[in-house]
């Protein structure tokens, strides 16, 4: 068996005094694709980043081939070999694809200018390698997702990296641009580069990893060569229960239907989506990312321009901003938290009657800050989100509190429809559970659920029914009876899946 | 138990109180400086004169603040002072004959509603015609000053009416009517910014626009009534000052308003990036402004050199800020 590339004892990280990552030993050898997983917060992203230079480990060390080392910076992991295609890219949108593989490392030619030609060979060398069909002076902002990540490769790939960390990089592929990554990445093993592949999609890490490392809380819990676990072992490993659990069970749905959408179209995004929920009904809406579902959400919302029949409780209901949405009864809780969700500047309760502020104003336009903080604590209690302060800012909550102010922002006003986007997106497994048994509960009060989500167990788990889209379009829809991964992906993709299990 | 909270409350005393304070803390250092470098820096006539100073960028400032929180800029409150400060001494002086009173009341319309369509136009073009504000104010500051000057050839409105210039020397109570009217608008404003649900929406948008939209908040209307409040106070500037001087000099009036208004407002401890931001930071960012300008004179210091401090003491407060963050 060959020498170790990387190995790691007794890795440690706190952050203020709080441990993310507890005594972790590792190793990853050339010419092996080790999967690490793990649910979120588990301390998968601390852990490469630790790999990554761009956090120092508390404890512990890091050894590349024997040597002790302590990374300082990226640049440091960099020279000596290892390289990030983070899950956010991190690519200048303006500058071409062979500035950006070069970024940061330009290639200098006599004078200490810029040697344009030799990087422009070197980067149609290497996207040639990689079977790319970009060329190295497209602008960034023309690509797709699929080929950014390819630049990100490249851009790994330029400095000789004998390890590659590859961080969720299959969230925004289709099916078939999976497959051709998992090609390249058995390639670049044949060659005898080292991969680590993060991971929660437990079907892809057995069919390409060689060995899987699970993180549970900061701690190792599990690692075993891939032909001796299963999806199920590895996510029980992950969780510490039986997945199932985690849901609340299903309620016969059998109200009057609240949301009615007819032919609903959006140029440029979607077309002739029609679907119904009923009162105490959560309706799946499944499909790939890019598929249309948020942005049917934002045209309901009236976020977007749209035509068609929209029709809240018989009346209706297409509006043409936010505020007409919400005086008919909509509610909508976005899928990016951060980005359109809450004001990570402003505190608790500013948050939460965000949307429902004109409700708290008792002389006109005068906020009744003694009416908003009692429905703020209500909240807080009704939801066991941890802050004592409602006037703290929101950047100071965790991922999965700040998810709960987004969730009441979006309850307040007391919507009968509520669409919910990725409600679980960046949360732990225990907040992830309390979301779920929050709109269980909504449910049971009557309100008509909309879930929109990319997690195929948070789909099946949840709903009572699933609409599934295909690139704009709806593509089917399956009763409770008949939901499952693979009826879903084969609505979603229009393929048989046939490699991905 | 009680432990525990004393030391919290000491925490919570360290950082919110910095933060809201900073501004006036070196306000009074500055103070204590100046009453040691001259005798007469504390005298009730000097410190008022200081206040009157202010106050016409002062009144200008309070509107910037809320488009600064709001995440904009206007550049444009310089040359629009002199534009509708024209336009009303224009409306004084027809109606001067006639009868005083009525022409005061007319020209002072004149110059709030001006002063209101020009930052409404600005609003406008910033909200509907989506061009950046730093761009709509920069064009709207050369057409207000050019117009100005075309209106009297870079010359000077004078007022024919003794009654507005007697107006602009009144001081009830020993107290200039510029300060009492800047001391009311502040409390009035910040008590919009603080406690009402546009106060709210303001700091929404200016943190995050986003956010804002998906919130169901009016986003063009919230950023456009800020441009148009910031309109209406260079109105009620815009006659203050031609009070004063019972006249306006077309080429001299508003000269780099934009600037103190915009340093006042950051010396306050208003974030540029917007979502954050307090009145009374404003005000005091302006006293600070003329305490300097009142030392640097009574020192016997180059005027020509008092942009330096200046500058150096908007750099300052913006670097100390930073430091917090």
């Amino acid at each position: 068996m060959a020498e170790p590339f990387v190995r790691v004892r007794g890795l440690g990280k706190e952050f203020g005094g709080h441990a993310v990552l507890r005594d972790v030993d590792a190793e990853i050898r050339p010419g092996e694709i080790v999967g690490l997983i793990g649910e979120n917060g588990a301390g998968k992203s601390t852990f490469m980043k630790i790999l990554a230079g761009i956090h120092e480990p508390t404890a512990g060390q890091v050894y590349i081939e024997g040597q002790p080392v302590a990374f300082r910076s990226p640049s440091d992991a960099r020279r000596a070999g290892i390289s990030i295609v983070p899950q956010e890219f991190n690519l200048a949108s303006d500058l071409t694809v062979e500035e950006n593989v070069f970024l940061g490392a330009e290639l200098l030619g006599a004078g200490r200018t810029l040697d344009l030609a030799r990087m422009r060979s070197r980067t149609a060398e290497l996207l040639a390698q990689l079977g790319a069909n970009v060329g190295p002076a497209d602008r960034i902002d023309r690509l797709s997702a699929a080929q950014k990540q390819l630049v990100e490769v490249s851009k790994a790939l330029a400095f000789d990296a004998k390890l590659l960390i590859l961080d969720e990089p299959t969230t925004m592929l289709t099916v078939v641009e999976i497959e051709r990554l998992f090609a390249l990445m058995r390639s670049l093993r044949e060659r005898g580069m080292g991969l680590v592949y993060v991971s929660h999609k437990l079907a892809e890490v057995k069919t390409i990893c060689d060995r899987v490392i699970v993180l549970k809380d900061g701690d190792k819990v599990r690692e075993a060569a891939i032909a001796e676990i299963e999806p199920p072992e590895m996510a029980r490993c992950m969780v510490g229960r039986e997945l199932r659990e985690i849901y609340p069970p299903k309620r016969a749905a059998s109200g009057p239907l609240v949301l009615e959408v007819e032919g609903l179209s959006s140029p440029g995004a979607f077309t002739d989506v029609s679907l119904t929920v009923r009162a105490g009904e959560i309706l799946g809406l499944a499909g790939l990312v890019g598929a249309g579902r948020t942005e049917v959400a934002e045209a309901l919302m009236g976020l977007r321009p749209s035509t068609g029949v929209v029709r809240v409780t018989g009346r209706d209901a297409r509006a043409h901003s936010a505020s007409a949405a919400v005086r008919r009864g909509l509610g909508y809780l976005s899928e990016d938290r951060q980005g359109s969700g809450v004001v990570t500047a402003m505190g608790v309760a500013e948050n939460m009657t965000l949307v429902s502020l004109p409700r708290y104003c008792s002389v006109p336009f005068v906020v009744d800050r003694a009416r908003e903080r009692q429905a703020a604590q209500t909240w807080r209690d009704r939801f066991d989100i941890k802050v004592r302060d409602l006037e703290a800012p929101l950047e100071s909550l965790s991922g999965g509190n700040q998810q709960k102010v987004s969730l009441a922002k979006t309850l307040d006003p007391g919507p009968q429809v509520v669409i919910v986007d990725e409600p679980t997106r960046g949360v732990d497994v225990a907040a992830k559970q309390e979301i779920y048994r929050f709109l269980a509960q909504l449910a049971g009060k009557g309100a008509a659920v909309l879930l929109i989500s990319s997690e195929l167990e948070e789909i099946i788990g949840m709903s009572d029914r699933v609409v599934v889209m295909r690139e704009g379009r709806v593509a089917g829809e399956l009763p409770a009876s008949a939901l499952g991964e693979h009826e879903i992906m084969y609505l979603a993709t229009g393929l048989e899946k046939t490699s991905a299990t | 138990m009680t432990a525990i909270t004393a030391n919290e409350l000491f925490q919570k005393v360290r950082q919110v109180d910095k933060e809201r304070y900073a501004a006036l803390v070196a306000l009074v250092i500055l103070t204590v400086i100046s009453s040691f470098l001259s005798e007469y820096f504390l005298q009730w006539q000097n410190l008022l004169n200081i206040l009157r100073q202010v106050s016409y960028t002062g009144i200008i400032a309070l509107g910037m603040t809320f488009v600064i929180i709001s995440g904009g800029i206007d550049l444009s409150v310089g040359s629009m002072a002199a534009f509708v400060g024209s336009l009303g001494i224009l409306a004084l002086n027809a109606l001067a004959g006639r009868s005083q009173p009525l022409a005061v009341a007319v020209a002072m319309a004149v110059a709030l509603g001006s002063g209101l369509a020009c930052g409404l136009a600005n609003g406008l073009l910033i909200t509907k015609g989506r061009i950046a504000p730093f761009i709509v104010t920069l064009g709207t500051m050369a057409i207000f000053r050019s117009l100005s000057l075309y209106m009297k050839d870079a010359g000077e409105f004078r007022s024919e009416s003794s009654l507005f210039g007697s107006l602009g020397s009144s001081a009830p109570g020993r107290i200039p009517v510029p300060v009492i009217v800047m001391v009311a608008l502040a409390a009035a404003l910040s008590f919009v910014l603080r406690r009402t649900r546009y106060g709210r929406y303001v700091r929404a948008v200016g943190s995050n626009a986003r956010v804002a939209r998906y919130s169901a908040i009016d986003v063009d209307r919230t950023r456009l009534i800020a441009y148009t409040l910031t309109g209406l106070l260079v109105g009620v500037s815009a006659i203050l000052i031609a009070m004063r001087f019972n006249s306006v000099g077309t080429s001299t009036v508003g000269i780099n308003y934009e600037l103190d208004a915009i340093a006042a407002v950051i010396i306050g401890g208003t974030s540029m990036a917007g979502g954050r931001g307090t009145i009374w930071g404003t005000i005091i960012g302006a006293i600070t402004l003329g305490v300097i300008n009142n030392m640097l004179n009574m020192v016997g210091i180059s005027t020509y050199l008092q942009g330096t401090v200046k500058g150096l003491v908007i750099i300052g407060a913006v670097f100390i800020q930073r430091q917090r963050q």
